[in-house]
């Protein structure tokens, strides 16, 4: 329990030392963390692979800056519809993918989510197409002004947390241990009872909740919403976080994203090719720590103060 | 009669075009050890996988308490009281013994909770924190008996439980399984541990590349050498 305080100190913390750059870039950390942490539910805990959690975190933050653009809603009306309209969509779409594991669900997944990508650039009168939905404010909860860096991070930071334990809560729980027994062994599950399939929908259901809500945040930080944030590329990063990180833990999509987002804004300044060196180094992480860094590092940790114990 | 609380009436079984059970029949009445003997390959796995519903016979019944099962899914036949502790164990090596247990519980207005079965395992208690996967081979033997304990099965399926034990912890699956039958537990054996399921059997069947070659009461076969020999091999 100390870890996670620790933690959650520090990045309190951050703002005093840190400037408004920085700020800015550890509040897209926290965001797309909660974002990686809901792949991690299915993939890290449910032996499900997704290439299309994109969805989730585009639909929502589509639906809300749609409502408030085009139909001029307030953000507190807003949020709940995002939030429940993206949920009920994770609901049908697990109807669909769930067909199928594997490599089946991983197609699946793929293709629901492109069909919403090629959607976003195509209907022009709702989404804007290829220029995007702009001109979204930030919330402005208890009147609090959210423009600045500072409390928007803290506003994200509150956010996240909450998220982050939500989820973790989740698979520590009895469902959370039935979650990971359909992961290792899902016959001898349904031989114990349990619908299998019942409970990795429930799942998917719950990760796409968390995946708007890391939507939500992503609009209101950007202010913006393009259909690129449907793409495969954008599943793929996710994905990519949680397994550079370490799948199946809670730290693990934290750290992945974390790495992630540095690289992608301290290379792209010194780089043009910056993709390129995202790909060497996940390269050398699954090389080198091919069950993420969060485990990985622990068990160097352990063998050094073993070999010194 | 007692009451019948498992049969299996006249099952086919096929895996893809092999043909493994050739119209196999046999019961267990309620409270009730029954021994499913046979050499490897002999169909007793398979047995198994029909009655929990792995595997749809392609002709034939399986009935659990005079309730027609073969057309159900595996979850759903759980449900009606089949409890299957299967062969090589199968614990969920990376959830911890306590939710081993934990996530195997069904009430079905059965005896069994946590604190029984800790108390039959002691073991299990004092490792109840440690990933399953660390248990050493008897003691997974014992979490997945205990597993399937947990769901209050009404009839119990054990799946060769002595396979690759050492011969004391041989004999302590074989106590554990001698308090099962005194307490009322129906039970299907499946064992090549021929003295094991002779001294806690009240009912034998062989089978024989998928048929049944002997159903009956242990004593006839336990002093029928020829049987034994035929289709067990020398012991």
């Amino acid at each position: 329990m100390k870890t996670p305080l620790a933690v959650i100190v520090l990045a309190a913390l951050l703002p005093l030392l840190a400037g408004e750059y920085y700020i800015n870039l550890a509040s897209q950390i926290v965001i797309f963390a909660v974002f990686a942490a809901s792949i991690n539910l299915l993939l890290g805990y449910g032996g499900l692979a997704t290439l299309g959690h994109a969805a989730y975190l585009g639909v929502a933050a589509y639906l809300s800056a749609f409502l408030y653009l085009k139909l001029q809603l307030a953000h507190w009306a807003i949020a709940p519809l995002a939030l429940i309209g993206t949920t009920l969509m994770a609901g049908v779409f697990g109807l669909v993918a769930l067909r199928a594991t594997g490599l089946g669900f991983l197609m699946l997944t793929l293709a629901l989510s492109q069909v919403l990508w090629g959607t976003a650039y195509r209907w022009v009168s709702v989404t804007d197409g290829d220029n995007g939905l702009r001109g979204l404010a930030r919330p402005m909860p208890f009147g609090i002004n959210m423009n600045e860096a500072m409390p928007f991070y803290y506003f994200v930071l509150v956010i996240g947390v909450f998220a982050i334990w939500m989820m973790a809560r989740f698979v520590s729980s009895p469902f959370g241990a039935t979650l990971r027994g359909t992961r290792d062994q899902p016959r001898r599950m349904s031989a114990l009872g349990y619908d299998v399939w019942l409970i990795r929908w429930i799942t998917f259901i719950y990760a796409g909740f968390w995946g708007a809500v890391s939507g939500l945040l992503f609009v209101y930080y950007h202010k913006y919403i393009h259909p690129v944030s449907l793409s495969l590329a954008n599943s793929a990063e996710g994905l990519l976080a949680v397994i550079a990180g370490g799948s199946g833990t809670l730290a693990g999509p934290i750290v992945g994203a974390a790495i992630v987002l540095l690289l992608k804004n301290w290379a792209s300044a010194y780089i043009e090719r910056w993709n390129m060196l995202l790909g060497f180094v996940f390269v050398f992480i699954v090389v080198l720590m091919p069950e993420g860094v969060v485990p990985g590092v622990k068990r160097l940790w352990q063998r050094r103060s073993a070999s010194r114990g | 009669m007692a009451t019948e609380a498992l049969a299996l009436d006249g099952v086919d079984a096929l895996y893809g075009e092999s043909h493994v059970l050739h119209g196999v029949s046999f019961s267990l009445a309620e409270g009730r050890v029954l021994a499913l003997l046979g050499r490897n390959g002999a169909g007793k796995t398979t047995c198994m996988n029909t009655v929990i519903g792995f595997l749809r016979p392609r002709n034939g019944a399986v009935r659990v308490f005079g309730e027609p099962v073969q057309r159900l899914a595996p979850d759903v036949i759980s449900r009606k009281g089949i409890g299957l502790v299967p062969q090589g164990r199968r614990v969920f090596a990376r959830l911890t013994v306590k939710e081993n247990l934990v996530v195997a519980h069904q009430k079905r207005g059965g005896a069994w909770t946590l604190e029984r079965v800790f108390e039959l395992f002691p073991r299990l208690k004092e490792r109840q924190a440690q990933d399953a996967g660390s248990l050493s081979g008897g003691e997974q033997q014992m979490l997945a008996i205990a597993r399937a304990l947990m769901g209050n099965p009404r009839v119990l399926l054990l799946d060769e439980p002595s396979e690759g034990l050492a011969p004391l912890i041989v004999a302590e699956v074989g106590k554990t399984i001698a308090r099962l039958k005194r307490e009322g537990q129906s039970i299907v054996l499946v064992e090549q541990n021929i003295q094991l399921a002779f001294s806690l059997a009240d009912e034998v069947v062989i089978l024989n590349t998928g048929r049944v070659a002997f159903s009956g009461p242990l004593d006839q076969v336990r002093t029928n050498e020829a049987l034994i020999t035929q289709h067990l091999g020398v012991f």
